[in-house]
C-alpha cells in the first residue's frame, strides 16, 4: 500500500552530520546506493545521477530506534481482536516468535516513521516466558521486507507480573527458570529419548525447550524485564550460573546496582520519563539513565507506549535534561541499540556499508520544535504521510471537504 | 432556555473564602461549596495561605499569559501576591531577591484533568479510590472523599511546576461524582488543600467507558443507553430542584427529603458548579452539547476531546473550552482519530484550548506537552505564539475551573503562582527550579530544604539525590 520512492542514488548534501559512530562532521555529504550508505564527509563527490536532498542548516542523524513496545503487534489497545504480543495458554512461551503476527499495514508504522523513528523492537508481553522478540525496519510491504533480526532475544519477566505467573514468588521465578533451563539442556542432550518417550516429563513442550537452546549457548540474548533491584540481581546471578548473554529491560531501579551491570557488562533499555513509585520499583527516578551510564553500563532508550513510540525523541531530550550527556542519548537511540540487538555493523550509525535508514531534522532531534524533513528507510525516502496527516488535512478547514 | 441563577439562595459554608486573601482580591462568580439545598456548611477549604518573606526575581524572561514577554524583566511577589511585575519593580527591603538572569517566569502550572490522590501511587488497591463503579450515576460522590494528601506522586507534580489540580472521579460512570480544586501544597488534610471559593466540577462520561463497564451489569450498553442515562437523571433533578427552591422561598412544612445524587445535580442546574465531560468524539461532544441545551446547564469543558478538532466551531460558538492531550491516541477506538494539531486547530477556531495530563507522569510535563502542541501547529502553518501556549496550561485552564480572577497570569493583584524555569520552558531541557503556590516556595530544585517529601515516601522511596 505504502509505495516506496526508490531512487537508486541519493545524495544528502551540506547538513550537520551526526554518525554517533565518530565525531560530528560540519557541511558533510550522506551519499546513499541501493539503499546503503557508500560515503559519509565533507569532501564526497556526489555522482551526477544523484539525487540531491539539500540539508544545508539541517541535522542528520541515523534513523531512531526504539528499543521497546509493541510496533505492528497492536492496533488499538483496547480491541483483543487487534493485539498480537501475547500469547495465551503456557506460561513458558518461549517458542512464540511474534514475527509472524506483525502487521505491516498498521496505522502505528507511518505515524512513527514521520517523526524520525525508523525501527523498532518488537516485543512479546505476558507469562514468564514470553517468547521471542524481533527488530524490524518501520518500511516494507511484508514481514519479510521489514525483519532487521529475528529472534531478537529471548523475552522473560522478573517483575510483579512475572511473579504472578511463577505461582506467586519472586523466589518461584528464578526457581522454575533454573528448572526449565535444566531440562532445555537434557533435551537437547537426550532427543532421542525424548522422542521414544523414554524420558521423565519435562517442564515445557519440545518446542519451548528447544527454542530456549540458542539462549543457553549465548547466542540469543535474554531480554529480561526486571525494575525492581532484587530482581534485576535475580537476573544477573541466573546469567551467571547459564552462562547467558543478558539484557536488562526496564531497569527502573537500575542506578542502585548501576556498578554490578557495568561489571557483568550487562546493556540495559531504560524509560527515562519512568518515576511513578511503584511497589516492583520504589527507586524509580529521572536520573536513571545517567547514572547508568555513568558507571559505564551500555544505555539503550526506549518509548514502551507503542502509539507513541515516536516520543522516544522526547525521552531522550528528558534523559539529557537529567543528566545524560547529549551525545550519550543519541547513541542511546541509535548504535548503543543496534549493539545490544546485535546489528550494529548494519544499524546504528552512518558509515560507509550500513542500512541506509536516515533522517534530516530542522534541528536538535529532541527539542520538540525540531522538524523531521526527510526519512529514509533502506535507501528509500519515506512520504511524510500518516492517517494523522490525512485527518488533519481533512479538517484543517472547517467545515470538512468530505 | 436557560434557568436564571437562584441568587437569594442560602450561602453557607463561606467561611470557605476566609482567611486566605480577605477584601481586595476579586471574588469568584459564585461561591461554590454550599449547597441550596441544605443550609449548613459542607466540607469547607480550610486552606490557609503558608507565610513567606517577599521575593523579587529580576533579570528574568517573564512570560505572563496575558499577552506580554518582558525580557530581562522582574516581579514581585508579596502577601501572596503578585505586587508588581515589569521592566523594573520596587522591592520592599526584606525581599529575596533571586537572580533570574538566564531563566524564565510564568504563572503556576494549572492542570483540569488529575487523578492525584484519588488513583494514588504505589498503585494497588487499596489506593484505588477514583471510580464509584457501583452506579452509573453517582453525582453523590465527591472526589474529595477519596483524595489521599501522602500521594507520593503530588511532589514529583509540583516538581513539574504544577500549582492548581482538579481531581476528578473517573470516567466509569455516566456522572461520576463531583471533582475538587485543589492547591498543590503540602497538607495533612484534603480541607487543607481546596482552592478557596472554587467551584466544584461534575464530571460526566461519553462513550466507551460506562457503556463497558455496565453494559453487562443492567445498562447502559449502547450510547443512546448513556444518553437516556443523563437525560433521566436530569429530569429527576428539574423535580427535585423545584421542590427545593419552592420550599427556599415559602418555607412551608417540612424541608422537601435531601437526595445527595439529586442535590449535586440540581447544584449543576443552577449554574453553581461546573460540568466537566470525559468526551472522545466530535459527533457524541455534539450531542452532549444539545443535552446541555435540554436541560439548560452549560458544558465547561469537555475533557480528552480528541477529535474536537472536527468541531471546532461548534464548540467555540458553544463556549465550550477542550482540555486536550498534545498526541495520545489509538489505545481505545474512540481514541482512534487523535491528532497533534488539536489544540492549535481549536484556538484557530477562536475556541479555548487547554493540556491536560489526565497522568501522573504527564502532570509532570505539561510545558512540555504545549510545547509539543504549538510546534505542530506552528509546523501546520497555524502561528501560536508563546504566549497562547502558554495560556493553555495556565490561563485557560483557570477559566474552566472558574479562578481565572484569582490564577492563571502573572498579572498584579493576583495570586502569587509562579514557576522559575532554567529556560525557555518550552524546550525540552528546561526544568522548574522554584515553585511558588500562594507567594510560598513549596520546591526549590537547588535546596532539599524546600523539597518537601509525602510520609510514604519517608524511609521506603530514596531521597533525591541520595544513593539509597
Amino acid at each position: 500500500m505504502i509505495a516506496l520512492l526508490l531512487a537508486q542514488t541519493i545524495a544528502i548534501t551540506g547538513g550537520t552530520v551526526f554518525p554517533v559512530s565518530g565525531p560530528k562532521l560540519e557541511r558533510a555529504t550522506v551519499l546513499i546506493r541501493d539503499g546503503t550508505i557508500v560515503a559519509v564527509g565533507p569532501a564526497v563527490a556526489v555522482p551526477p545521477d544523484a539525487v540531491r536532498v539539500d540539508a544545508t542548516g539541517k541535522w542528520v542523524t541515523p534513523g531512531f530506534i526504539d528499543g521497546g513496545g509493541q510496533m505492528g503487534l497492536v492496533e488499538i489497545g483496547a480491541v483483543p481482536g487487534t493485539r498480537e504480543a501475547a500469547l495465551q495458554g503456557d506460561t513458558i512461551a518461549a517458542a512464540f516468535n511474534v514475527a509472524e503476527g506483525i502487521n505491516p499495514a498498521s496505522t502505528l508504522i507511518p505515524v512513527t516513521r514521520i517523526e524520525g523513528i525508523t525501527t523498532a523492537l518488537a516485543v512479546p508481553s505476558g507469562n514468564l516466558i514470553s517468547g521471542q522478540a524481533v527488530l524490524i525496519d518501520l518500511a516494507g510491504a511484508t514481514i519479510e521486507e521489514m525483519l532487521v533480526k529475528s529472534p531478537a532475544g529471548m523475552v522473560v519477566d522478573f517483575s510483579e507480573s512475572g511473579k504472578a505467573e511463577a505461582g506467586g514468588s519472586r523466589a518461584a521465578v528464578a526457581e522454575r527458570l533454573r528448572r526449565v533451563f535444566r531440562d532445555a539442556l537434557e533435551y537437547e542432550r537426550r532427543k532421542a529419548d525424548f522422542g521414544r518417550a523414554q524420558m521423565r516429563p519435562l517442564s515445557a513442550s519440545a518446542a519451548d525447550l528447544e527454542a530456549l537452546l540458542p539462549v543457553l549457548h549465548g547466542e540469543e540474548p535474554l531480554l529480561a524485564y526486571a525494575n525492581r533491584r532484587s530482581d534485576i540481581e535475580t537476573a544477573l546471578r541466573l546469567a551467571r550460573e547459564f552462562r547467558l548473554r543478558l539484557i536488562v529491560a526496564g531497569a527502573q531501579e537500575g542506578w542502585e546496582v548501576a556498578g554490578e551491570l557495568a561489571a557483568a557488562r550487562v546493556p540495559v533499555l531504560v524509560e527515562p520519563l519512568d518515576n511513578i513509585p511503584s511497589y516492583d520499583a520504589l527507586g524509580v527516578r529521572y536520573e536513571n539513565a545517567a547514572l547508568l551510564a555513568r558507571a559505564g553500563v551500555t544505555v539503550a532508550l526506549m518509548e514502551t507506549d507503542t502509539h507513541n513510540a515516536r516520543n522516544l525523541r522526547q525521552q531522550a531530550g528528558n534523559a539529557v535534561a537529567y543528566g545524560l550527556p547529549w551525545e550519550a542519548a543519541l547513541r542511546a537511540v541509535t548504535l548503543a541499540p543496534a549493539e545490544i540487538f546485535g546489528v550494529a555493523e548494519r544499524y546504528g550509525s552512518l558509515a560507509p556499508g550500513k542500512v541506509a535508514n536516515v533522517v534530516v531534522w530542522s534541528g536538535d532531534p529532541f527539542e520538540f520544535t525540531t522538524a523531521v524533513e526527510h526519512v529514509f528507510i533502506r535507501g528509500a525516502e519515506i512520504p511524510l504521510r500518516s492517517r494523522q496527516t490525512e485527518l488533519f488535512e481533512r479538517y484543517r478547514t472547517l467545515p470538512p471537504n468530505y | 432556555m436557560r434557568h436564571a441563577l437562584p441568587l437569594l439562595l442560602a450561602v453557607a459554608g463561606a467561611c470557605a473564602t476566609a482567611g486566605a486573601h480577605p477584601a481586595a482580591r476579586p471574588a469568584p462568580q459564585a461561591a461554590a461549596a454550599e449547597s441550596t439545598s441544605v443550609n449548613r456548611p459542607q466540607y469547607p477549604s480550610a486552606y490557609r495561605r503558608h507565610p513567606y518573606p517577599p521575593v523579587v526575581i529580576r533579570h528574568a524572561t517573564i512570560l505572563t499569559a496575558a499577552g506580554a514577554e518582558i525580557a530581562d524583566g522582574a516581579i514581585l511577589l508579596k502577601d501572596g501576591r503578585i505586587a508588581a511585575v515589569g521592566t523594573t519593580v520596587d522591592a520592599p527591603p526584606d525581599a529575596i531577591v533571586v537572580d533570574g538572569t538566564g531563566k524564565y517566569v510564568t504563572p503556576g502550572i494549572i492542570d483540569t484533568h488529575s487523578h492525584l490522590g484519588v488513583y494514588a501511587a504505589p498503585g494497588t488497591d487499596a489506593e484505588s479510590d477514583g471510580n464509584e463503579a457501583t452506579n452509573p450515576v453517582t453525582a453523590e460522590v465527591w472526589a474529595e472523599h477519596s483524595f489521599w494528601p501522602q500521594d507520593p506522586q503530588i511532589p514529583l507534580a509540583v516538581a513539574g511546576g504544577i500549582t492548581t489540580i482538579q481531581v476528578l472521579p473517573g470516567s466509569a460512570n455516566l456522572i461520576g461524582g463531583r471533582s475538587v480544586v485543589l492547591k498543590l501544597v503540602p497538607a495533612r488534610t484534603v480541607q487543607e488543600m481546596k482552592f478557596p471559593g472554587a467551584r466544584y466540577g461534575l464530571k460526566m462520561a461519553c462513550g466507551e467507558n460506562p457503556k463497558r463497564v455496565y453494559g453487562r451489569r443492567g445498562g447502559p450498553a449502547t450510547r443512546m443507553g448513556n444518553m437516556a442515562g443523563y437525560r433521566t437523571a436530569f429530569a429527576q433533578a428539574e423535580a427535585y430542584r423545584r421542590r427545593w427552591d419552592k420550599w427556599n422561598a415559602e418555607h412551608q412544612g417540612d424541608p422537601p427529603e435531601r437526595n445527595l445524587r439529586l442535590e449535586t445535580l440540581a447544584e449543576v442546574l443552577r449554574g453553581h458548579i461546573y460540568v466537566q465531560n470525559h468526551c472522545y468524539r466530535a459527533d457524541e461532544m455534539a450531542q452532549m452539547l444539545d443535552l446541555a441545551r435540554e436541560f439548560g446547564f452549560q458544558i465547561r469543558s469537555f475533557h480528552h476531546a480528541v477529535e474536537a478538532y472536527k468541531i471546532a466551531d461548534l464548540l467555540a460558538r458553544a463556549g465550550t473550552a477542550v482540555s486536550v492531550w498534545a498526541d495520545w491516541w489509538g489505545f481505545k477506538e474512540e481514541a482512534m482519530d487523535g491528532i497533534h494539531e488539536n489544540a492549535a486547530l481549536n484556538e484557530q477556531a477562536g475556541g479555548r484550548p487547554v493540556i491536560h495530563s489526565d497522568s501522573p507522569s504527564g502532570i509532570q510535563r505539561l510545558n512540555q506537552e504545549a510545547a509539543k502542541a504549538m510546534a505542530y501547529g506552528r509546523r501546520a502553518g497555524i502561528p501560536i505564539t508563546r504566549d497562547q501556549a502558554l495560556r493553555w496550561i495556565t490561563a485557560n485552564p483557570a477559566w474552566v475551573l472558574g479562578i481565572d480572577s484569582l490564577v492563571g497570569t502573572l498579572e498584579p493583584g493576583k495570586m502569587a503562582d509562579v514557576v522559575v524555569w532554567s529556560g525557555d520552558p518550552f524546550s525540552v531541557y528546561t526544568k522548574a527550579l522554584q515553585v511558588y503556590n500562594d507567594g510560598w516556595l513549596v520546591y526549590d530544585r537547588n535546596d532539599p530544604a524546600h523539597q518537601p517529601r509525602t510520609d510514604f515516601e519517608l524511609g521506603q522511596v530514596p531521597a533525591p539525590g541520595s544513593d539509597r
